[in-house]
Order: structure tokens, then C-alpha cells, then sequence
């Protein structure tokens, strides 16, 4: 009996005319020609015979196309002999010594605003605030330092961010640590990244002086216009913080032009004119580029983003995008950050066995130098993973990293944006579902949506401007 | 390969590993004398036709110790449980084991045995 055979896992996007496969779990993306699309087309039907495909396909294409085309699919798995199942899904620990690439210094649990969807001090934190020192004290900062060279492997660079509450509330720390890196670094010869997320209130000439001297990334978390900043991100008392935060963001814009300043852009159910805030924040304020995350919520909450309003959001996306690649196809820069991230994911063909580096490439440092899978988990005692001062905790380490393996969560088994997504943020589903293991089930659709624009996206930018893609290949 | 046409990185390494391959088997082919087919080559007992070992599936080999007896002859003292083993006869081994039937009355039966040394509790017994 001739092998019968059936198409495996990929998903199909159409760009430019033409049709494109994203291979899972591979995340390879190949352009298949019109044999080999009707060769799938005939097999999506059910399995075949090769006979049976060529006897089918006859008027359209010589049998040695459907024979070359059958070949080439089979070589990439598009295609497999009937009832091969799914690729093998190995768990495995990532490799022992994956160096810390990116530290998250939570230099202090305070801040001077009062946003109720914070994740960090509203309904839904991970930890109380006040049990963690208000601020980290030098000793901590340094030994922090020192732990991240010594963990950054053999890699030359290695990134470190500064993060709150609100950051520049222990500015004074931020000097010290930064000089301090900057010496034991080049004592190693390394070289160290310096970056820092802000709400802006605080900035003033001398800090912003200092930023621009030394180099510093800063990302601003600002979520758009007059009245929407003053609705959402307000201090303790009530009153909005746009009148003190733009006309300072503007000074730091003008004087700080050695690195791209970003907005970062909290998305909830009363702030979702995504269009509106990309153009004031990029075109009445001048930020380089602008990155929307919907809000980190439990189920229920009444900034929560639900429903159709997720639809509402992913139509605004997807506009967005298309305008990105229009910018991207003449060689210019468009300031949507989502979507950049996403092609560059795509580009390399990642396959991730986790969601992201936490916990292993990454990991966020609490006031009193614990440390946590991640910023999000500074300070929370379920997810420490040892301290600066006696090193990761690798029993933990590697019990999280096998427990959260893509594997470890058959609802995504049958998903074909799993090796973009491997089951979404930690936070999220802890917040959502009270455990790290949980895959992100209530956006499943809206990712997979998401993605599919992306691929589009990616698609015809391979057709109309491949050149563009070789900004991804660092 | 002519009927389709890397785009990403990924794509170009797996194009690249591919071409490799149909070198090494057209040069195979070519001392052989006949030309390499699309057609799937008989590859009884094994995964794959590597270059490496050659590693027949079931429990002969891997750690997998049979689903018998322990050394008492009963079923208490074998080193993993007797659900494990079943998985292994459903999933990976030619032998015919009494498995639930997946095509017919347990379409789920694996469906949250996402793997068997971690998950094998979930697997439940199917009443027909």
C-alpha cells in the first residue's frame, strides 16, 4: 500500500498575493508557490496518496511538480505521512549557565501616584507594599551589581534597569549604582546597558541632565492625552498628573537625543482610543516610539478590557500595523512598538519553550536584594529565587523552568501560536488565575489574532521591501 | 528546494539543513544506483533514519521496564506505574497492548497527559 499522507501543523496567511506557511512548532515561515499551495489545499480536504494528488491536481500541474512540491513539504514537515502526530515537544531544563542578560533593579516600593489599576499596589499585587523597605539601600544596589557580572556569563554586555514604584524617587541610588556598574564593568570588561522606566513627575534639569550624560534608556509610562492621563494616572489626592509630566517629558525629548525615548502605554476599558494616543504621544509630544499593553487584571475588575472593547483594541492594532509596514516598505521609521517586537520574533523564527526570560536570562531584584522571577515578582516570597547576596536558588530555578514548560500545558498543544506565545505572561495568568502555570486562556483568541496580522505584516514586508527585515537581525 | 521558498531565518537554516541532506542522498543514491524517492523508505522499529545509533521504539531499550510483574509477581513493586506504562504502549511501541481505543470511545483519553512521567495520574480508566 502507498503511504498516504496529511498535512501537519502550519498556519496559512495570504500577502502580496501570495501564500505563506508559519511551520509549527518550528516558526519557520516559507512562501510556497502555487503547486505546493494546492497540494495543501488538497490535503487540508483530508490525506492522500501521491497517486491520489497527482490523479487530483492532473489539469493544473505535471505530475513532477506535485511530486517536488509533495517533496519540499515533507522536507519542511508541512506535510507528513498520514497519523505521524504532532512533532515530539522534548522538555528539557534550559542548559545550566544561560547568562543573565537583563537585571531589574526595584529601587524602591514607593510611588507618588495613585493609579488603581497598578499592578504593583492595587487590587491585584502580588505583594503589599509595605512589607518591603520603601527603598533599596547602597550595600543592596551594589551587591546587585556585582551578582549580575558575575551571573552575566561570558557575554560582553549586559542590561541593567532601574525600576520602582516610581524610579526616580531614589534618584540618589540611581548615581551611585550607575558609576559603580560603570567601574566594576570595565574592571571585567564588560559593558553594561543602563535603562529606566519613570511617570515623569519627578524628572527635572539635573536629572534629566544626568540621563543624557550617562547614556540612560528611559521609558516613560504615560497613557495619552489630557483628559486620559488625568483620569487614570492621578496622585494620591485625586488630581492628574498631565500638566506636571508632558511639559517635563518635553525638556527631557529636547536635551536627551542619544537614545530613543519610548512611551509605554497602559490600556484599560476607559482608555482604549489607541489611535488618538499614538498620535498625540508621537506627533504633539515627540515620542520616538510608543508600546500599548492592555492592563494586568483578575477576572471582573471595571478597568478591565473585555468583550468586544478586546476587539475594539485589536482593530486599532492591526490599523496601526498596516501603517507600520506602509513606513517600513519606503524605509522609515514608524514609532509602534508592539509590532516591531512581534516581526522581529518572527523574523528569527523563535520557538519558545517558555513565554519569555524570566527567571533565567532576566530576573527583577527587590528593595531588600531578593531575588524575583521577574520585576512583576519582586518581593513575593513564592517566587524568590535566592538573593544578591547568596546567589540563585538552582533547585528552585530549574523545578520552575521544567514545570513551565510549553509542554507542561496540553491547551496549547493544538494552538499554532504557541512557539510565539507559550502560554502568555507568568503575572498575568498568576493574577488571572492564581498560578504561574496557567496558560493565558482569556486572550488566546485575541493573541492568535494578533499574530495572524503580524505574519501578514511580516509577509508582505518580505515581498515589497526585504531589506527592511535585515533591522531585525541583530 | 523549488516549490517553496524560505522567507524567515528559520526557514533559510531549515532549507539550508535540507539541501544537506539531499546531497548526502543523492550522492547515496548515485553509488547505489537508483534515485532517492518521495516515497517513504521502510524504517521498521525506529524513529528515524539517523546517522547516529539506531534506537528501536517500545520499552526494549529505554528505560521503560515492563508492564509484567515485579520480582514478586505482582504489580505494587514495578519501578513506575502501571499507567505509564500503558501511556508508553499507546504512544510510542508497535506492541499490541490492550490501550483505550483513541480513535473510537476516548478521543481525550491523553488530553491532559501532556507527559506521562509527570502527568500519568491523569490518565483515568475508560469504561466502554
Amino acid at each position: 500500500m502507498s503511504t498516504r499522507f496529511a498535512a501537519r501543523e502550519y498556519h496559512a496567511v495570504e500577502a502580496e498575493g501570495l501564500r505563506f506557511l508559519y511551520l509549527v512548532p518550528s516558526a519557520a515561515v516559507f512562501c510556497a508557490d502555487a503547486a505546493a499551495s494546492a497540494v495543501l489545499d488538497r490535503l487540508q480536504v483530508g490525506p492522500d496518496t501521491l497517486d491520489g494528488l497527482e490523479g487530483a491536481l492532473a489539469g493544473r500541474f505535471a505530475a513532477t511538480d506535485v511530486r517536488a512540491a509533495l517533496s519540499d513539504l515533507m522536507e519542511v514537515r508541512a506535510v507528513g505521512p498520514e497519523g505521524a502526530g504532532p512533532e515530539p515537544m522534548p522538555v528539557e531544563a534550559p542548559p545550566e549557565g544561560i547568562p543573565l542578560k537583563t537585571m531589574v533593579l526595584n529601587v524602591t516600593s514607593k510611588c507618588n501616584l495613585g493609579c488603581t489599576y497598578c499592578y504593583e499596589y492595587g487590587d491585584d499585587r502580588v505583594v503589599e507594599a509595605g512589607t518591603m523597605p520603601r527603598f533599596m539601600d547602597e550595600a543592596t544596589a551594589r551587591q546587585s551589581v556585582d551578582f549580575m557580572l558575575g551571573e552575566a556569563g561570558v557575554g560582553e554586555r549586559c542590561h541593567l534597569t532601574f525600576f520602582g514604584g516610581e524610579t526616580l524617587l531614589n534618584f540618589k541610588l540611581l548615581q551611585s549604582t550607575l558609576t559603580y556598574a560603570k567601574d566594576r564593568a570595565a574592571e571585567e570588561g564588560k559593558r553594561v546597558d543602563f535603562s529606566l522606566t519613570t511617570n515623569g513627575t519627578l524628572l527635572k534639569p539635573e536629572i534629566i541632565e544626568w540621563l543624557a550624560a550617562s547614556d540612560v534608556g528611559v521609558t516613560i509610562s504615560i497613557d495619552g492625552p489630557r483628559e486620559v492621563q488625568d483620569k487614570l494616572r492621578v496622585f494620591n489626592n485625586g488630581k492628574g498628573s498631565y500638566d506636571e509630566v508632558v511639559p517635563k517629558v518635553r525638556e527631557l525629548l529636547k536635551r536627551h537625543t542619544s537614545r530613543p525615548v519610548g512611551a509605554r502605554v497602559t490600556l484599560t476599558k476607559a482608555n482604549l482610543d489607541i489611535i488618538g494616543t499614538f498620535r498625540h504621544l508621537t506627533e504633539d509630544i515627540g515620542f520616538f516610539e510608543v508600546g500599548f499593553a492592555p492592563v494586568t487584571t483578575a477576572e471582573g475588575r471595571d478597568y478591565a478590557i473585555e468583550g468586544d472593547a478586546y476587539w475594539h483594541m485589536l482593530a486599532q492594532f492591526e490599523e496601526l500595523a498596516w501603517e507600520w509596514l506602509e513606513h517600513a516598505v519606503q524605509g522609515r521609521h514608524h514609532g509602534f512598538s508592539n509590532v516591531g517586537e512581534t516581526i522581529e520574533e518572527i523574523h528569527k523564527g523563535f520557538s519558545k519553550s517558555h513565554p519569555c526570560g524570566a527567571g533565567v536570562g532576566m530576573m527583577g531584584v527587590s528593595t531588600d536584594g531578593n531575588l524575583g522571577l521577574c520585576h512583576r515578582f519582586a518581593g513575593s516570597e513564592e517566587h524568590r529565587f535566592g538573593n544578591v547576596t547568596d546567589g540563585v536558588d538552582r533547585e528552585k530555578q530549574v523545578k520552575f523552568m521544567e514545570e513551565h514548560h510549553v509542554a507542561y500545558k496540553p491547551d496549547c498543544h493544538s494552538c499554532w501560536a504557541r512557539p510565539l506565545c507559550a502560554g502568555g505572561c507568568y503575572h498575568e495568568a498568576h493574577t488571572r488565575y492564581g498560578t504561574t502555570n496557567a496558560p493565558n486562556l482569556h486572550y488566546c483568541d485575541w493573541i492568535r489574532s494578533w499574530t495572524d496580522t503580524c505574519l501578514r505584516v511580516y509577509a508582505a514586508l518580505a515581498v515589497r521591501n526585504p531589506d527592511y527585515l535585515k533591522h531585525f537581525e541583530h | 528546494m523549488r516549490r517553496i521558498k524560505a522567507i524567515n531565518q528559520k526557514a533559510a537554516r531549515i532549507e539550508q539543513y535540507v539541501e544537506g541532506e539531499r546531497a548526502t542522498a543523492a550522492q547515496a543514491a548515485a553509488e547505489v544506483g537508483h534515485e532517492p524517492d518521495v516515497e517513504l523508505d521502510v524504517v521498521g522499529l525506529e524513529s528515524s533514519a539517523p546517522d547516529g545509533p539506531r534506537i528501536p521504539f517500545g520499552c526494549t531499550l529505554m528505560f521503560s521496564p515492563g508492564w509484567e510483574t515485579d520480582s514478586g509477581g505482582g504489580t505494587a513493586g514495578l519501578c513506575q506505574p502501571v499507567e505509564r506504562d500503558l501511556f508508553d504502549c499507546h504512544l510510542g511501541c508497535f506492541w499490541p497492548a490492550q490501550v483505550p481505543d483513541q480513535l473510537n470511545n476516548a478521543g481525550d483519553w491523553t488530553s491532559k497527559c501532556a507527559a506521562a512521567q509527570k502527568d500519568w495520574r491523569k490518565l483515568d480508566l475508560v469504561f466502554p
